[in-house]
């Protein structure tokens, strides 16, 4: 049997799919520890023999990876002012499917400075005015940045009057010229930046992740997993030009570290009258929330949601909580079925992980009074009339009540200025194929398309 | 054009917005690079925008008689934020209520404005002091 595969290089795990063109098909997906340290060919080889074990005749045509391993791809975002081109910055690194470290904002400083040594990211992106706005602030980081050890390649996507001035500076760091960020005040334009940061992925750090092995064997596309994820969202949410998708949707990605949201939708105020606020909003946008995940920052969700909150949700004690979250800490690989405290409290987490990520993704809506009665103001996306969610991710998938864990992506009542989707269907991806669909996506998006369509299934209907 | 940036809007809870389209038409025809953040704007917009545009002056309206209490703090929020030798241009229906212009005149000079405009003002005055102020020549 012909088939193409798909491989996610993850910091634990690497898994590959294998899907059956003919048949517009899963055949089968595997997985095995990732080997990064030695020889990152030995994990995809024992996750490619398990699969073969199950299927004889595999032969395989095609093979495409994405790649979250060794810590994903690590960025630092530099900009002017924190609304705006740090803004602009933190959502093009974002899109391109980078971990944002750290977002800076007007001159930096020495500490700044070291700090972003400590970070040691794999790309910065360096940004700063509106063409032909201020100038001083990226000329002054450029000089900090020069004077820094790291390696690491530098994307200048600033004022356009001081590029050239601006890169002189960096002239001994490898740089990439490209578009500013914001080039008028409020218009976003993180697409050339988003290109640039891929092609530098592709280019550099595929070496530095020790990528470069499986180079040679796949003839097509590597790209950071988050990346994959979300070509797999917008594929979905639009369709094909032979194939319409299923609509405006929000794709929800509980994981160990981070909890990331991806919103497929206009997001325009669903109600007439309402004025909008505030940086324009991408149609696909992601999200990445580091305090919301469910193992390795736990104990920063617990802390920025409260413990009262937790043991609402959880329906167990203090002591327990504090037992389970000590004991995650050291197992952060840990699953279970029979251990009925743990699954309380890992749907607990889940829970938390999904409400709070959701509504930091979502716009909020205002009202203010003025001498002519009451205006409404919305900063954010409206997705109030989004009908589809989905839900990914080991702690969605895994969890036994990945209904009510998803449900707290909904309009919540209590929070009538939280711009969440009013009611819907909610689906899941039992199969964990998003990413592997957002890499086949590449080369056949008609098959990627109709295998999501097949293979995420509706769980739940909320009127 | 004269390579000179303001940004215009009107502030507070005011949502006038006829008067500031026909401003932002006028300051453009007479050579301005206009950065127009529309009605409803807060002091920190205006701020925020002049100073990544890198903006010579901020023009204020205001409309509906609360131009006094949204305009308190302004020069002193852009002094703070390292804008604060930027030219501060005011104008409108600024106070409620049969207050001599003169009056009112003052209390915004003395907010720290370098320009105060009474109802019904137009544009060419503005545009003139304002090219006058920045030293641009026709």
């Amino acid at each position: 049997m012909e088939a193409v595969l798909l491989i996610d290089f993850g910091s634990t795990y690497t898994k590959v799919t294998a899907v059956d063109l003919e048949n517009k098909a899963i055949i089968g997906t595997s997985k095995a520890f990732t080997t990064i340290e030695s020889d990152i060919c030995e994990g995809l080889n024992n996750a490619l023999d398990k699969l073969k074990s199950q299927h004889k005749d595999l032969s395989i045509k095609e093979m495409f990876a994405c790649s979250s391993a060794a810590g994903g791809l690590r960025m630092v975002a530099i900009g002017l002012v924190p609304d705006l081109t740090a803004e602009a910055a933190k959502r093009a690194a974002l899109s391109a499917g980078a971990k944002v470290m750290k977002v800076f904002s007007y001159e930096l400083n020495e500490s700044e400075a070291e700090e972003i040594e400590n970070i040691r990211p794999d790309i910065i992106l360096l940004t700063g005015g509106t063409d032909g706005g201020n100038k001083e602030v990226i000329l002054h980081n450029a000089k900090i940045l020069a004077s820094l050890e790291t390696k690491a390649p530098i994307i200048i996507a600033g004022n356009k009057s001081v590029q050239e001035k601006v890169a002189d500076i960096l002239s001994e760091k490898e740089i990439t010229i490209c578009e500013n960020v914001m080039p008028e005040l409020d218009v976003l334009n993180i697409e050339s930046a988003r290109l640039a940061i891929r092609e530098v992925f592709l280019r550099r750090i595929v070496y530095a992740k020790g990528l470069s092995k499986v180079k040679d064997l796949i003839e097509g596309i590597i790209m950071p997993t988050p990346s994959a994820v979300l070509a797999a969202a917008k594929l979905l949410g639009e369709g094909t030009k032979k194939e319409k998708g299923i609509g405006d949707l929000i794709v929800v990605d509980v994981g160990g570290a981070t909890t990331d949201i991806h919103s497929v939708a206009e997001g325009l105020p669903s109600k007439g009258g309402v004025l909008l606020k505030g940086l324009p909003e991408p149609f696909v946008k992601r999200t990445v929330e580091g305090d919301l995940g469910v193992r390795y920052s736990a104990d920063a969700l617990v802390c920025t949601c409260g413990i009262d909150e937790l043991l609402n949700k959880a329906e167990l004690s203090e002591d327990q909580i504090n037992e389970y979250q000590q004991f995650i800490k050291a197992n952060p690989g840990y699953i279970t079925d029979s251990d009925e405290i743990f699954g309380k409290f890992d749907f607990g987490l889940a829970s938390l992980a999904v409400k709070n990520a959701t509504k930091r993704h979502v716009g909020t809506i205002e009202t203010h009074y003025t001498p002519f009665g009451a205006t409404y103001v919305q900063t954010g996306k409206d997705l109030t009339t989004v009908r589809n969610i989905i839900g990914t991710g080991g702690p969605i998938i895994n969890c036994k009540r990945a209904k009510e864990v998803l449900k707290e992506s909904l309009f919540d009542p209590l929070e009538p200025t939280v711009l969440k989707p009013m009611r819907g269907k909610i689906f899941i991806d039992s199969k964990y194929i998003f990413a592997a669909m957002g890499l086949l996506a590449v080369k056949y998006p008609d098959i990627a398309l109709s295998i999501m369509k097949n293979e995420i299934k509706l769980i739940l209907e909320v009127d | 054009m004269n390579n000179k940036k303001i940004v215009l809007g009107v502030i507070g809870a005011d949502v006038h917005a006829v008067g500031n389209k026909i401003l932002a038409y006028a300051f453009e025809k007479a050579g301005f690079k206009v950065i127009n953040l529309g009605v409803m704007v807060s002091q920190e917009e205006y701020i925020k925008a002049a100073i990544e545009t890198g903006a010579d002056a901020i023009l204020v309206s205001s409309l509906y008689g609360h131009g006094e209490l949204d305009c308190r703090g302004l020069r002193e929020k852009c002094k703070e934020a390292g804008i604060g030798d930027i030219l501060l241009y005011v104008g409108g229906n600024l106070v409620v209520g049969k207050t001599p212009f003169e009056e009112v005149k003052q209390k915004f000079l003395d907010m720290g404005f370098n320009k105060v405009y009474p109802p019904g003002t137009l544009p060419d005055i503005s545009i003139k002091d304002l090219k006058e102020d920045l030293g641009v020549n026709d």
